[in-house]
């Protein structure tokens, strides 16, 4: 296995006339085909990490290399290319557009690459809903659906280009349990079926058992695997 | 459909209510524009062609724009000469060899003279004598040069030909006189000529300092009368386009010597006049098309508000910047084509209703109607203001929009 994602040093600071320090020297590799949970109290700075190595956010010291490719220096619209080509982001809440269908949902990143011909594209985005067993909500609103299949539809656009890694910040955090353990089931087969490479943000233990690996953050800082593998053990109990 | 206007139309749709009181903006702004500007352009047309057909496109005068330098100044150009007791040369009148420098501006291009020698007269009838200015004419010549043809009440220029001794009045000269057609009245000039001339001819300009004043008689008759023989004091010019006046009279006062005025010349405050009610006109009508493009404003504001969450969510998937910009400019594109094109078949209704209006006034028995321009100016004008001012409006929010951190909503939505 080799890894897909890399960071090295990486640290935000929010400036301002007293900064705060967000995620402070983080240094981490992502492999191939592995699903790492990251989690740590509240503020601890887990989203804003996941910002920094989805690429929404730019790190105020150390760099990120994405297979290899070291993403510093890119402009906006070459790490919004490189968000739209080999990232896939699911957030706690769905952020579907509101007047667009679960189909028009999931193809709007793939009509935005404009790589597949519409009938390709609208079989494609079929499949997914189907494989989230979404084929009979396609036609439907995201104010028609349940905040579960709404959340399986975010996935789905997610998944949509076939992205190099996939990320989740709390996917289950609005969910209800039926939900979060629909979401949970999807996200181990993504891993062990189609050998996915997840980074995901949660909360919920019970979602980062299905993980390979767990990082642990605490006041912006990786906690070491040993520490770590504790404070998990903790949130568990 | 493209992506970005299929979003665009979502957004719209979304705020139907919003999005049709913008329209409905859009659409009078553009009607409201089209009318008053084919209105204004229609009168100002109008109002030049008047002009323009009233008067003589260039009118040689037998004058020097410039008084001729005494040779004594030529001679001394460096020296400083003081000229005393200096007597003006009396100079007889009007156009030297008038008929060698007519032939030469009747063989320019796109150019039509007339000859004319025009002086005052006494006009008397049944013991009552008013001042006129008797014009001496070439029927022939002077028809092509004007529109006196149009404006005959009774008889015509042709009749001055076939009558020697005749004269065609104006109809308020006329009406002074109470004098009707055949009536013999007696012309008496300042240089002690008098004739009895027979009325074969009256007209009506509208004008009333024309209608007055003027009466017309042949060159000829005129030249005996004015004790002128030979003589002529005015070239009318009409040119194939009248704007070409100015250009025209330069080149024929450069060749002739003397003053040619252009009817722009002639009419410098009316049009100055015209160029301010222009202004006055472009300000107001902007005004309301101004007003109209803040619902615009109003409406992608709102929607740029409202959907700070969409526009992260477009671009954490990978939408650049300027998508999102072309995202809100198409929304008030979309706005102000829709809201143009209803605007256009608004205004063409408007202007199809002031077309109809009769004016009547108490001295003209003829109707006449409201002159508007039926040209593309005024649509074309409408339209691009409105798209103009709809994309203005636009960009503002859609800038906004376009500048959205996606992390920061992501953030303040967690």
């Amino acid at each position: 296995m080799s890894a897909v994602l890399r960071a090295e040093g990486l640290t935000r600071v929010l400036p301002g006339d007293v900064p705060v320090t967000l995620v402070e020297d983080i240094t981490l590799e992502i492999e191939e085909g592995e699903f790492v949970a990251i989690m740590g109290p509240s503020g601890s700075g887990k989203s804003s990490l996941l910002y920094l190595l989805g690429l929404l956010d730019m790190p105020t010291g150390g760099k990120i290399l994405l297979n290899g490719k070291d993403t510093q220096g890119l402009s906006e619209d070459e790490l919004a290319d490189v968000r739209l080509r080999q990232l896939g982001f699911v957030f706690q809440f769905h952020f579907l557009l509101g007047e667009f269908s679960a189909l028009d949902n999931v193809l709007l990143p793939v009509r935005k690459l404009g790589l597949l011909p519409e009938k390709e594209a609208v079989d494609r985005g079929l499949e997914l809903l189907g494989a989230l067993g979404l084929a009979d909500q396609a036609k439907k609103l995201p104010g028609q659906m349940s905040g579960g299949q709404r959340q399986r539809v975010a996935v789905a656009r997610a998944l949509a280009n076939d992205p190099l890694i996939l990320f989740a910040d709390e996917p289950t955090g609005a969910l209800d349990t039926k939900s979060s353990e629909n979401l949970r089931t999807i996200f181990g087969d993504l891993s062990r079926n189609q050998k996915r490479t997840i980074v995901t943000v949660t909360h919920d233990p019970s979602f980062a058992k299905a993980a390979d690996r767990v990082l642990f953050l605490v006041d912006g800082k990786l906690q070491p695997p040993e520490r770590a593998a504790d404070l998990f053990a903790v949130s568990v109990r | 459909m493209n992506l970005a206007v299929s979003i665009a139309l979502s957004h719209l749709s979304s705020h139907r209510r919003q999005t049709l009181v913008s329209l409905l903006g859009i659409t009078l702004g553009v009607a409201f524009f089209m009318a008053v500007t084919s209105l204004m352009q229609g009168s100002d047309a109008d109002f030049i062609r008047r002009l323009v057909d009233g008067s003589p496109h260039v009118t040689v005068y037998d004058e020097y724009r410039e008084p001729r330098p005494q040779p004594v100044f030529e001679a001394y150009a460096n020296a400083t000469v003081e000229l005393r007791s200096l007597k003006p040369r009396t100079e007889v009148r009007g156009i030297r060899q008038y008929k060698e420098k007519l032939e030469f501006i009747a063989s320019l291009p796109h150019v039509r003279v007339a000859p004319a020698l025009q002086g005052q007269a006494i006009v008397t009838f049944a013991g009552k004598d008013l001042g006129a200015t008797i014009n001496g004419v070439v029927p022939d010549l002077m028809r092509r040069v004007s529109t006196i043809d149009e404006h005959f009440i009774e008889g015509s220029l042709e009749s001055l030909a076939a009558n020697p001794d005749g004269i065609v009045l104006g109809s308020g000269l006329a009406e002074k006189f109470r004098v009707g057609m055949g009536k013999n009245v007696t012309v008496a000039s300042p240089v002690g000529v008098v004739r009895t001339m027979k009325v074969v001819g009256l007209f009506r300009t509208g004008n009333a300092p024309i209608d007055e004043s003027q009466a017309y008689v042949l060159l000829k008759r005129s030249q005996n009368l004015l004790n002128r023989p030979n003589a002529a004091n005015r070239f009318i010019l009409q040119l194939d386009d009248p704007y070409e006046a100015p250009e025209a009279a330069k080149v024929v006062e450069a060749a002739v010597g003397y003053k040619a005025q252009s009817w722009q010349e002639a009419s410098q405050d009316l049009i100055s006049l015209l160029k301010v009610r222009r202004i006055i006109m472009n300000s107001v009508v902007s005004a309301i098309l101004i007003v109209a493009s803040f619902g615009i404003y109003n409406v992608i504001s709102t929607v740029v508000l409202e959907k700070t969450r969409d526009i992260a969510i477009m671009k954490s998937v990978g939408f650049h910047a300027r998508a999102i910009l072309l995202i809100f400019l198409i929304e008030g594109a979309i706005v102000g084509a829709i809201g143009s094109v209803f605007g256009v078949a608004l205004g063409l209704s408007m202007m199809e209703a002031l077309a109809s209006v009769q004016i009547k006034t108490p001295f003209n028995t003829e109707p006449t109607y409201i002159p508007l321009d039926w040209g593309w100016s005024p649509i074309v004008m409408g339209i691009g203001f409105a798209m103009a001012s709809a994309l203005a409006a636009a960009y503002l929010p859609a800038r906004k929009g376009a500048s959205v951190h996606p992390v920061d909503i992501l953030r303040g939505a967690a």
